[in-house]
């Protein structure tokens, strides 16, 4: 999960980790792509608004490099303007999740993705 | 003693109980109800009045082979770490309320499968319940009576106001509450209560025995060796013994399992795993224990009657034989406790299964969803109380009919067969996923009427028939189907040989019909989720193939109920969107049911939103249980999320405000756009982190280590201050940049004022080790708002504090004099601006990559409202550029 808010990332942390996910945690986009690229994960919460790289270059990024092509991408933004929603799905990501949320409804969502 | 004596002591006894009982309920979270101890001492609930009594008797009887039915458990004990833990967390996953359940669940969710279980369930303990039943009257009688005691007594009055008391107590304390899969632990506490009292009573009578009786184990021994048949009775006699031992082992390893009351206590009511830890070894030591008196006071009840008859109620009679009454009652309160404990777990776990698995879904389905919540609970607390009372008196009956002439020991394997039945399903349904409802449903039928043929049918008929023909020439005369020797296999025990043959074709039914036939995909979706149970959740069902009709309308009714219509209709865009569909579409296909189900599961749990979106698609009915449940579940969440709406109405009605506020003052429709998406931003941020925790703690506080809930809770406090704080500041914002703001200009002494604010910061920079130095300050008088440049030294320090390195850091406050404003700067030692950010440092919300600490502490509004504050004053405030190190903000006060 990438999240530059550490209150966020310890819920979402603990809640998935409890559910039997293996959880990375990165605090920019930089930091996402590399462990991205070296762990390949099966699914990346992604935060849009991060310091340095942020959600979209991350996520373009991510659908330009083969290794993570399987990889799922889940946006998780506090932006929910009917343009930023267009914007994500066009850059091609598989879901998109607002803030705040139900810690409930995010990880039935990923697991539904990952199913 | 009389019997009324007897009466009275009973009662006081049960109002203990009651007590207890009462007690565990109100202290529900404390430590004295919520422990291993307490886990462990309930599942002795397998000790009934078989094991107070019956083990006497066998051991007097036949010796050693009183034995084999605790060393299944034994035997189990240590697998309960693997078998049990994923037993019990699929259970809780699945909010499971009996073993019919459990098993229902596994092979699809099958309503049959589950009456089916209910069925065996019910005849493997009416037996159980009737020994019960013939071990208190008897017991009753010996210690009212003890001059004439009589072993074909036909004293049965007593037996039926027994019964008729366990059924009222029972049917009082087990069904308080209707939804079955609450723990109740009054009961678990009263169990383990009574736990203790019978092994400590089983216990005193064995020492009473040995060494009061007698001089000792070595003492007893000495004198049974000597008697006829003591070889026989204590080794084991061949290769025929050694079958039958290991059949009886076999039968109560399942039995540890699979009796409807050990299933309760070793699984509905565990709320804690690492429980299972001090089990492992707490309930072989109580068996232990409990069985290392039985052999001696067998034998000491033979050396001194002369003979095994009678030898259950040894316990019994041997103190009373010597005068002493008191012991006597003691033990027999210790055989009422075991009677008492067996009877009220195996009535709950029966009534539940009766009523959840039997009555509701075949019969009053209707009826239930037409009628009102509480009504319904009512109606099913009376078809449990109902039940249970039918299952007493039945057992009653039972009791009445065969029982009597049969020894505990031989009931009691009865049921333990019976209950075997259930064994391949559910064992090998936990680990082979290719186990099918069909074998289950055949293996279990053909298990029942061999065991019915081998072991029930042939007393029933003696019973009945007086002649016991039947056991002597089989059915019609046929040698190879004699019901104790079928096939010529006649060196084993009854019990055994009715087990052997029962199970060996359940099994092969079993195996056979899971090998050839393929479930349904909705019971290849449990089967997965049962054995690969650690890594699925419930949420993992899908839908794919499903034959049914549903209207996107429907379901976006139930949407909008609990999610309301913004997000109801935002959800169901992004799901058209996703699929590619037409945003008008009208019927629902099953990835639209499933990610509905997805999007309510958060709102009301898993099971109820399948419930709930089952019922707008027209397939299948719903069970009353589920629909309670949702109605249960929804009250449950309303109140808990009531502080969270509080809250997050606040802020929306707080947010509306500053909305309305800015389009009031500001004409730059652009600028006020984006300064409010910005704060929006901004603000969703800390709430997501509260509502996050909040959710965490609310759902897994239970589980949580307490360092782990500490910090959720601090985080919540820290991003509820952090909400405070841009609040606060957004506010202060507004009144600036819209003029709204006077300045409440006064004479001031800028050195006290610089003097204030750095004192005011002076622990903190002390805390980090960082230096605050005031250069060339001195007094001067000048009209400025006091507390408003207060704010702006405030703010340039305290940026400075979060940008210098703790220890090394230095903050200098530098003054100058011109000729008609003061010149003040604040520079430091730290990361410096950096060069593309200079421009941008006084904007709103900015803030800088660069901050010491990870966390973003402030609104990002400081710098924008002090430069407002200095615009005010009509100075100016920039930062120096190109410095080599640190930063240096400076700003300007004007004087006349």
């Amino acid at each position: 999960m990438v999240d530059d808010e550490p209150n966020i990332v310890m819920s979402l942390e603990y809640a998935f980790k409890k559910q039997g996910f293996e959880v990375f945690i990165a605090r920019d986009g930089g930091e996402a792509l590399e462990i991205a690229k070296d762990k390949i994960p099966d699914l990346v919460l992604l935060d849009i608004m991060m310091p340095n790289v942020d959600g979209y270059q991350t996520l373009t990024e991510i659908r330009q490099t083969a290794s993570l092509k399987e990889t799922k991408v889940v946006f998780l933004t506090a932006k929910n303007k009917a343009t930023d929603i267009e914007k994500g799905l066009k850059l091609g990501v598989d879901d998109y999740l607002t803030k705040p949320f139900s810690i409930k409804t995010i990880v039935s969502k990923v697991e539904e993705l990952l199913a | 003693m009389s019997n009324y004596a007897l009466v009275f002591i009973i009662i006081l006894y049960l109002m203990v109980l009651f007590y207890v009982a009462f007690l565990a309920e109100k202290n529900n979270r404390s430590k004295w109800v919520n422990n291993p101890y307490i886990y462990a001492l309930s599942l002795a609930v397998y000790c009934s009045a078989w094991t107070y009594y019956g083990s006497v008797g066998i051991a007097a009887n036949s010796g050693v082979d009183f034995l084999p039915i605790y060393l299944g458990p034994v035997i189990a004990a240590p697998l309960w770490i693997i078998v049990l833990r994923k037993i019990i967390r699929i259970s809780s996953q699945h909010k499971i309320s009996s073993i019919a359940d459990f098993i229902s669940l596994r092979y699809g969710n099958n309503r049959f499968i589950g009456a089916l279980v209910t069925v065996v369930c019910l005849f493997g303990t009416l037996p159980y319940i009737s020994l019960q039943l013939k071990a208190v009257s008897e017991t009753f009688e010996i210690v009212t009576d003890d001059t004439s005691y009589v072993a074909t007594s036909v004293w049965d009055h007593t037996t039926f106001y027994v019964a008729l008391v366990l059924a009222i107590f029972a049917a009082f304390f087990g069904t308080q509450n209707t939804d079955a899969s609450e723990k109740h632990k009054g009961i678990v506490t009263t169990i383990a209560f009574e736990s203790i009292l019978k092994l400590v009573f089983f216990l005193v009578i064995g020492v009473y025995v040995t060494f009061y009786l007698f001089d000792g184990t070595s003492d007893i021994y000495e004198r049974i060796s000597i008697t006829d048949n003591f070889k026989e009775l204590t080794t084991l006699g061949g290769i025929e013994d050694g079958f039958n031992w290991l059949l009886m082992i076999a039968l109560s390893f399942f039995s540890i399992f699979l009796l409807p009351r050990q299933f309760q206590v070793a699984v509905l009511e565990n709320n804690r795993e690492k429980h299972l830890k001090k089990a492992i070894w707490l309930f072989p030591l109580y068996l232990l224990l409990f069985n290392f008196f039985v052999i001696f006071i067998a034998w000491g009840g033979t050396i001194t009657f002369g003979s095994a008859e009678n030898a259950e109620y040894f316990t019994l009679l041997l103190p009373l034989q010597n005068g002493n009454t008191f012991l006597a009652t003691l033990v027999f309160l210790g055989g009422f406790s075991a009677v008492m404990s067996m009877v009220i777990v195996s009535t709950l776990a029966l009534s539940t299964m009766v009523s959840n698995n039997l009555i509701i879904p075949y019969g009053f389905l209707d009826y239930f969803i037409k009628n009102q919540p509480e009504r319904n609970s009512k109606f099913i607390k009376n078809i449990r109380r109902v039940s249970i009372f039918i299952i007493i008196i039945s057992a009653y009956f039972f009791y009445k009919s065969f029982s009597r002439e049969m020894s505990l020991y031989s009931i009691g394997l009865i049921s333990f067969v019976i209950i075997a039945q259930l064994a391949p399903s559910f064992f090998i349904g936990l680990f082979w996923n290719r186990g099918s409802s069909k074998a289950t449903i055949i293996g279990l039928i053909v298990g029942l009427l061999l065991a019915f043929y081998t072991l029930v049918l042939p007393f029933v008929l003696q019973a009945y028939t007086g002649t016991d023909d039947f056991i002597q020439h089989g059915f019609a005369g046929i040698e190879a189907l004699k019901p104790h020797a079928l096939f010529g296999i006649d060196f084993l025990s009854p019990p055994a040989h009715a087990f052997f043959w029962s199970l060996s074709f359940n099994l092969l039914c079993y195996l056979v019909f899971s090998l050839t036939s393929k479930g349904n995909y909705r019971e290849r979706n449990y089967a997965e989720m049962f054995v690969d149970s650690n890594n699925f959740t419930n949420l993992q069902d899908n839908a794919l193939v499903w034959k049914g009709e549903a209207y996107v309308a429907d379901i976006k009714s139930v949407l909008v109920r609990f999610l309301g219509e913004s997000r109801a209709t935002r959800a169901l865009r992004i799901f058209f969107n996703k699929y590619d569909l037409p945003q008008d579409t009208q019927l629902a296909d099953a990835r639209l049911i499933n990610f509905s189900e997805k999007l309510l599961t958060g709102s009301i749990g898993s099971a109820s939103a399948k419930i709930l979106i089952a019922s707008v698609v027209k397939e299948e009915q719903i069970s009353l249980i589920e629909v309670l449940k949702i109605l249960e579940e929804s009250k449950e969440n309303i109140v808990s999320n009531k502080v969270l709406l509080q809250k997050s109405k606040e802020l929306s009605q707080l947010s509306s405000k500053l909305k309305d506020a800015n389009q009031e003052l500001l004409g730059k429709d652009k600028q006020k756009d984006e300064f409010l998406d910005t704060v929006a931003h901004e603000l969703k941020t800390p709430i997501t982190g509260i509502r996050a925790a909040t959710e965490l703690l609310m759902d897994e506080g239970d589980d949580m280590p307490k360092e782990v809930k500490e910090q959720f809770l601090k985080n919540i406090i820290q991003d509820s201050d952090r909400l405070g704080r841009m609040i606060n500041n957004i506010l202060d914002l507004e009144k600036l940049e819209t003029g709204r703001l006077s300045l409440n200009l006064t004479k001031n002494d800028i050195q006290k004022t610089i003097t204030r604010s750095i004192t005011g910061l002076s622990q903190l920079a002390a805390k980090k080790e960082i230096q605050m130095i005031s250069h060339n300050v001195h007094s001067f008088e000048l009209e400025y708002d006091e507390d408003r440049v207060l704010q702006v030294f405030t703010n340039l320090i305290s940026n400075a504090l979060k940008f210098v390195e703790p220890k090394k850091g230095k903050i200098i406050v530098d003054f100058k004099m011109g000729n008609n404003e003061l010149e003040i700067s604040v520079s430091d030692n730290g990361k410096g601006i950096p060069t593309e950010d200079h421009d941008y440092i006084f904007d709103k919300f900015y803030q800088s990559k660069h901050q010491n600490t990870i966390k973003p502490q402030g609104s990002g509004l400081g710098l924008a409202i002090t430069k407002q504050i200095v615009d005010k004053h009509r100075g100016k405030l920039w930062a120096v550029r190109n410095r080599k190190e640190g930063a240096c903000l400076v700003f300007t006060l004007p004087f006349k």
